[in-house]
């Protein structure tokens, strides 16, 4: 019963974390490189365009869901299992999502990344 | 790559690594929490622990967002992945968790990972151009920014581009600095 809680809670950190990885990084492509903005309009205009920006919200209440699904699962299980299983399943399931909706090219360089590190959450889990 | 962006993605590792710590032992000091009291999940955020871990994930989320700013989230990821072993060396020296053999083993696949995409370029051409610029074409994009649409060029003192806004096109030498 612990195991089921503890998988379901990590599960639903990976599905809100991919969501929200999203949301945030397509956000923050839109608001522009912040290295070269800081020195051209400083801080706060930065601050401005985040926080005008629709996608940051949606991104972070996604991340909130992931957080508290997190605070529970870490509850239930050791966090050298709970954080990298969620954080590294979070990966896999990125690397589809960035290339279908953010149309980053995830090249083989990018897949086998990802295949090592999922091979690596296997073992992690094991 | 500057040292200034690795510096972000080393703060985006270890404030994560550091603040999931933190996390899990206020969480095991506040016991499980019950799908019947979802309220002590509010409690549970007094507990000092938790509270600097959560202070150390804010850190960790600002430096989050400067990456993903200049570079893919399919690089970001991987890159500071290498959390996962400053994890487990917490878990086992200072939470006391057991790491058995294959968990070192998994960590070291991951580290593998990781330097496989960290050999590569953190930015990738986008099939749809957002403003995301490297810095040869920023004054261009500067300028195309404040001829066409961009909800922020109506802003006033001190926020982007004025003496762009007015001029029509081609306004590079403007934009120099």
């Amino acid at each position: 019963m612990k195991h089921l809680y503890t998988w379901t809670a990590i599960l639903l950190v990976t599905v809100a974390s991919v969501v929200g990885d999203v949301l945030l990084s397509h956000a923050m492509k839109q608001v522009g490189d912040v290295h070269h903005l800081w020195r051209r309009v400083g801080v706060w205009a930065i601050v401005a365009r985040v926080l005008s920006n629709r996608n940051f919200f949606l991104g972070i209440f996604a991340m909130a869901l992931a957080f508290f699904s997190l605070l529970f699962a870490l509850s239930w299980g050791d966090v050298s299992l709970v954080s990298p299983a969620a954080s590294s399943l979070t990966f896999i399931g990125t690397a589809f999502a960035a290339k279908i909706f953010l149309h980053e090219k995830v090249d083989r360089r990018r897949w086998i990344a990802a295949l090592l590190v999922a091979a690596g959450v296997a073992l992690l889990a094991g | 790559m500057t040292f200034r962006k690795y510096l972000v993605l080393a703060g985006v590792t270890v404030f994560s690594a550091v603040g999931d710590s933190m996390l899990s032992y206020g969480m095991k000091q506040a016991g499980n929490i019950s799908l019947h009291h979802l309220g002590s999940v509010i409690v549970a955020v007094f507990n000092p622990w938790i509270a600097v871990g959560i202070v150390f994930l804010l850190a960790f989320f600002a430096a989050y967002m400067n990456a993903l700013s200049w570079a893919d989230l399919t690089y970001v990821l991987p890159a500071t992945s290498l959390g996962y072993v400053l994890l487990a060396l917490i878990a086992r020296f200072m939470l006391h968790e057991q790491v058995s053999l294959l968990r070192w083993l998994g960590i070291a696949l991951i580290s593998g990972g990781v330097s496989f995409v960290a050999g590569g370029p953190a930015l990738t051409p986008h099939k749809h151009e957002e403003q995301s610029q490297t810095p040869e074409s920023e004054a261009a994009g500067v300028t195309e920014i404040a001829g066409s649409g961009d909800p922020y060029q109506g802003m006033p003192s001190g926020v982007p581009y004025p003496s762009v806004k007015s001029a029509p096109s081609g306004a590079e030498s403007s934009t120099d600095e």
